[in-house]
């Protein structure tokens, strides 16, 4: 019982924070049609910089201002490595993203001398909590709940403001909304700043949790995230949402046996490939238009 | 295009191409031989990888490059290769050391020591074995990475683009958990690396005391690897590879036209992955071991990279790129990676000189240029200004502190320097080095860009000429 | 005209790198530090009266932190004895670094770069799946190699180049499996060690051998590679009511798992083996209610001389101290650094030559007395031990306590 609530807790909590890493790939991917292989990165850096930056100043002060770095950091990229390849194939745009994360990578390797770094303790969230016998601590209880407030709020603002129409639009048909009268650009550096920020608060719930980070440490959930993101059907928030967390779970569940927890990275791929062999489109995706 | 020039002119190149192959081939070996093994160990080694990286990247580029499909299994296939020509040929004697975690292994039979045995122990009848027994274990290793190739392509080559890629990618991930199960164990020992089987140093000719009398190690992964692109090459310009390309160009187009859709990306898939497998194998050779973890999407991404780097669609692109890319990341930037302090005064003034010569001279060229062109956005003068001020101020503050340590050096500086290197080309070279172009082209367009810059340069004013002339020394070097 | 500028400013920016990178190296006739790689184009690092020994480290990676505490113990010795006297003339030894990144697929351009720079013998390396990856190179550039910590029976088996200072798995595994039955009473272990390291999991295979010879059951989980959640493992061990926990894993993880098992309230001791013993393991645990038991090269305190020259070294400059984790605390691999570094010194003393075959010959008769006992090496060219020693982690003054040593028969 007690292994039985502390996997699903743990589960719950690692799908949450995939969840806000996934809905950048989204968001973005349904605009420019862009795996933004960064974001992994752009999440990993945001732990860095609480790091480097709760060294001298208290984390109230910290914290927000790592959020307004980051969202820097993701307009940054987007105007410098995606924006002046807008007319050039797809996958050049791609290769440019791997290209960031290259460089985001080997950057903060030879900064921070490529020795894992720990995590400053963050008070309330990090202390420890018992449920059902099984003790945790209070981020894991936190997630799920600012998860899904956050989506609240992000659904609000794509539904009910202007700036959310002309996302909508974009994502629907990317030509036709600039002859419109939508300004693409800021839509699309909109876009990277949404996704940016919540990536930077996905990434002080998950290494509230799991401390260390190394340069590699945003590949592995960035990759999960946005298998996530296509799981539960690319351009879809809620579809999104819902998939980091059945993978969440699931991966936790295999983990909990000794034989096959070798497959906790695996099972996500299997049931990305189950999905999209049974419905293409993911599981709330609509059907795409084919833009041949 | 005409098609009709470009058959002449692929016949004609073909002639060249080969005997500009031999020339190398020949080249590799007179080098091996002439040159200090130890002290040019890193020559080698960048060769050797080069070789290798270039064989696969021109298998991937036949799948994304020639046949359009977004396959990222590459390293997942590399790693069924390694596995199998590992599995088969580690000599009997050192499986019990190799499968010391489990106790031995299943398979206790080795092709190459098998062949050796049936041509007579040692000596030249051992060579031929070797010879023989490695090349069969090379095909074995390639068909099992077709099989599986097909297996999968089964239910994956229905999807289209990105979702193919992120399930092939997926797939590759599985192939890898797979071979690190403990439960199969017996066969591909965990997660364990597997080692001591034949590898290019055993290419090596000895005499009876255990000298090397000729080394071939570098030759062997030359003449493997070349011998697959020359097939690669051979099956583009076959209706085959015209009916790939189609498929690239547009599909419903090539279906019209009576291409068998489904057959073809098959065919391209399960082809791709067979030298794939064979780029696995001589990956194993060439790091004396097989260990699943290598084997990651950072390995693929890095193929990715440079086939497009090389260009998407050519042969020779990927692999130039793929040797350049080795070189540089492995070799000529590696000293970026050590401390060093200036000897001198005179040395760290001409280092500062340089940076500040290259921050002011870039900015000036750049604006230059740009107001030429008549850029109306200011913006983009201004990233320039600024990036070029904060250069120039670090310099200052630098010539100021008196150091004699050269900045930044120290180790992953090498990684960074490659990346930046990396993204200046893909921001500016959309189209990689060569384009869908191949070698002799680029060799032909590269002369008369020369001549331009030259007739260019006598125009120009005179601060920029000084920078041009350092861009063609850099040019002349490469 | 774009590209023409876009290729302008590649080439200037590749042209300013070499100017910037190989001037150092051109004029680098004094022996200051110079590149060792950029040497093979120039004249010779290793000229005049110069014998460079590799550093076949990981200085970045999982393992960064263990490499770099190794390579500050080499330093030391360095500091000590910095020159050697061959044939009457004064060599100095200079350090060439050869950073493995803790992967065994780097290994292999580490190993070579370090030949290719012409070294006289190698020192390293922290972790053994890095070390069974070079081991080739090294043979067959036939350059002799001493690894400092790396404990797989792999590394020197079979590879005749490669010696080592420490004792080996089969060894460590058995005293943890006594110590855990014997002293901590444990029948029931629950083991976690990363996928395809082969530290971990030759640990943990000779941990289960002879634990289950002593009579209790072993359970075996593997995280992958870069994982960071190990709450379910820390679960799976509670609920299957494990005595104790082993986790030989590099300090990178050693100090997640502790952190995850402090949140978790994890009853159990846990048992490491020489990498946990670090100082970033001991921060982690301190506050916290959990048992860390690890065995290791050497206690502090075992040489009082050595350990306050060690502390000067270390507190003599902020580099150092960072290196070692931002305090003093020795680590007992810096200590095997110190060995190792004057192992090798004594073989080009006892060789009288710089030469890598000499060295080699040389090295196969060693009999040093180290800090952390005698070194002589056997046939397979391991270091004939049979001591380790046992550290408990005091959780509340950021030390570690000795908790004696073990032999096994």
């Amino acid at each position: 019982m007690q292994l039985a609530v502390s996997t699903l807790l743990s589960g719950i909590s690692v799908g949450g924070q995939y969840a806000l890493i996934a809905i950048g790939y989204t968001l973005v991917y349904g605009i420019l049609r862009l795996i933004n292989f960064a974001h992994g990165d752009v999440f990993m850096v945001a732990g860095l910089v609480v790091i480097y930056m709760s060294a001298s100043m208290p984390l109230y002060i910290a914290l927000p201002l790592m959020i307004v770095f980051i969202v820097v950091l993701g307009f940054m990229i987007e105007r410098v490595a995606y924006k002046p390849l807008r007319s050039a194939p797809r996958m050049s745009v791609m290769i440019s993203a791997i290209g960031v994360s290259f460089l985001i990578q080997n950057f903060a390797t030879y900064y921070t001398g490529g020795l894992a770094r720990l995590y400053p303790t963050i008070p309330f969230i990090s202390d420890t909590v018992t449920i059902a016998g099984a003790s945790t601590r209070w981020v894991t209880v936190i997630t799920p709940f600012l998860v899904i407030l956050l989506i609240i709020l992000l659904q609000l603002l794509i539904n009910h403001t202007k700036i959310g129409l002309a996302m909508r639009a974009a994502a629907k048909d990317f030509e036709t909304s600039q002859l419109m009268g939508i300004k693409i650009n800021s839509v699309i550096s909109f876009t990277f700043i949404i996704g940016s920020a919540l990536a930077a608060i996905g990434s002080i719930l998950y290494f509230t949790n799991y401390q260390s980070i190394m340069p590699t440490s945003g590949s592995l959930p960035g990759l999960k995230a946005f298998v996530a993101a296509v799981f539960g059907g690319i351009g879809s928030i809620p579809g999104a949402v819902i998939g980091a967390f059945i993978i969440g779970i699931c991966e936790n569940i295999v983990k909990v046996f000794p034989d096959y927890s070798i497959f906790s990275d695996a099972v996500t791929f299997i049931l990305l490939i189950v999905i999209l062999v049974a419905k293409p489109t993911g599981l709330f995706g609509e059907k795409a238009t084919d833009k041949v | 295009m005409p098609a009709v020039t470009l058959e002449k002119k692929s016949k004609k190149g073909a002639v060249a191409a080969f005997i500009g192959v031999l020339v190398i081939l020949a080249g590799v070996i007179v080098l091996e031989n002439t040159l200090d093994p130890n002290r040019n160990l890193i020559v080698f080694t960048a060769l050797k990888k080069g070789a290798v990286y270039a064989l696969v990247a021109v298998s991937m580029n036949l799948l994304n490059g020639f046949t359009g499909l977004f396959s990222l299994g590459q390293a997942g296939f590399m790693l069924l290769g390694g596995y199998t020509y590992a599995i088969l040929t580690i000599p009997s004697a050192e499986r019990e050391g190799v499968y010391y975690m489990y106790d031995g292994s299943a398979i206790n039979f080795s092709i190459t020591e098998s062949l050796q045995n049936l041509f007579g122990g040692g000596g030249v009848g051992g060579a031929v074995g070797l010879v023989l027994g490695v090349l069969i274990a090379i095909i074995i290793a390639g068909l099992v990475a077709a099989l599986i190739a097909w297996l999968i392509g089964l239910p994956v080559l229905k999807l289209k683009s990105d979702y193919l890629a992120i399930a092939t990618l997926g797939f590759a991930e599985i192939i890898r958990a797979v071979f690190q199960w403990p439960n199969l164990g017996r066969i591909t020992n965990g997660a364990n690396a597997l080692n001591r089987f034949p590898t290019l140093t055993d290419f090596n000719i000895t005499n009876a005391d255990g000298q090397v009398v000729l080394r071939l190690s570098t030759f062997v992964v030359f003449a493997i690897a070349g011998l697959c692109i020359f097939l690669i090459v051979l099956l583009i310009n076959s209706s085959y590879g015209r009916a790939l390309k189609a498929i690239r160009e547009d599909e419903i187009a090539a279906e019209a036209m009576g291409i068998n859709l489904a057959k073809h990306k098959r065919l391209s898939f399960i082809i791709s992955s067979f030298f794939t497998g064979v780029g696995g194998a001589l990956f194993a050779m060439y790091v004396n071991q097989v260990q699943a973890k290598t084997f990651n999407s950072a390995m693929t991404y890095e193929l990715l990279l440079i086939v497009v780097l090389g260009g998407m669609g050519s042969v020779s692109g990927s692999v130039v790129a793929a040797f350049l890319y080795v070189a540089s990341s492995e070799w000529w930037l590696r000293f970026l990676d050590n401390t060093a302090t200036f000897s001198g005064a005179t040395s760290r003034w001409i280092f500062i000189a340089v940076i500040a010569a290259l921050a002011v001279g870039l900015t000036a060229l750049l604006l230059w240029k740009r107001r030429k062109n008549g850029a109306k956005k200011f913006s983009e003068l201004w990233t320039a200004c600024i990036v070029g001020a904060v250069v120039l101020v670090w310099d200052i503050y630098y010539a100021a502190t008196g150091g004699m340590e050269v900045p930044f050096l120290r180790s992953g500086f090498r990684m960074v320097v490659f990346s930046v290197i990396i993204m200046v080309v893909v921001l500016f070279f959309r189209k990689g080095l060569f384009g869908d172009r191949e070698l002799p082209y680029v060799v032909k367009s590269i002369g008369s860009f020369f001549k331009r810059i030259f007739r260019a340069g006598n125009a120009a004013a005179a601060a920029a000429k000084a920078v041009k002339a350092e861009g063609k020394e850099g040019g002349a070097n490469e | 005209m774009k590209k023409i500028l876009a290729l302008l400013l590649a080439l200037c920016m590749v042209f300013a790198f070499a100017a910037c990178g190989s001037e150092p190296a051109a004029e680098s006739d004094a022996p200051s530090e110079s590149t060792a790689p950029a040497a093979e184009s120039e004249a010779p690092a290793t000229g005049d009266n110069v014998i460079s020994i590799g550093v076949f480290e990981p200085l970045t990676g999982a393992s960064g932190a263990g490499g770099r505490q190794e390579y500050l113990g080499m330093q030391y010795a360095q500091s000590l004895r910095p020159t050697v006297t061959i044939d009457g003339v004064e060599y100095t030894i200079e350090f060439v670094e050869g950073d493995n990144a803790s992967s065994a697929d780097e290994a292999p351009s580490a190993a070579t770069s370090l030949i290719s720079a012409g070294v006289s013998l190698v020192l390293g390396t922290y972790g053994s799946s890095a070390a069974i990856a070079a081991a080739p190179y090294f043979d067959d550039a036939q350059i002799p190699a001493i690894g400092v910590t790396c404990t797989n029976p792999r590394v020197t088996e079979g590879n005749e180049y490669y010696f080592r200072t420490c004792f080996i798995d089969p060894f460590q595994g058995s005293v943890l499996a006594a110590y855990a039955y014997n002293e901590l009473g444990a029948r029931h272990v629950y083991c976690l060690g990363e996928t395809g390291n082969d530290y971990d999991a030759g640990v943990i295979n000779y941990f289960q051998q002879a634990f289950e010879e002593l009579g209790g059951t072993v359970t075996v989980g593997n995280f992958p590679e870069n994982n960071s959640d190990f709450t379910s493992y820390i679960n799976t061990a509670v609920s299957e009511s494990a005595d104790a926990m082993l986790t030989p894993v590099s300090i990178q993880y050693s100090t997640q798992i502790i952190a995850q098992a402090a949140s978790l309230n994890l009853e159990m001791p846990i048992l490491g083996s020489d990498t946990v013993d670090s100082n970033a393991v001991l921060e982690a645990i301190q506050g916290t209610s959990l048992s860390l038991y690890v065995t290791t090269f050497y206690n502090e305190g075992g040489d009082p001389d050595f350990d306050a020259g060690f502390k000067e070294f270390i507190n003599s400059n902020s580099t150092n101290l960072e290196n070692n984790g931002g305090n003093d605390t020795i680590a007992a691999v810096s200590v095997m650094g110190f060995d190792a570094y004057n192992v090798a010194l004594d073989a080009i003393e006892r060789a009288q030559s710089t030469s890598p075959a000499d060295i080699y010959e040389a090295l196969k008769e060693t009999n040093s007395d180290g800090v952390t006992g005698n070194i002589q090496f056997d046939e397979n060219g391991d270091a004939m031990r049979d001591l380790a020693y046992i550290k408990i982690a005091d959780t509340e003054n950021n030390t570690w306590i000795n908790g004696g040593s073990q032999t096994v028969e």
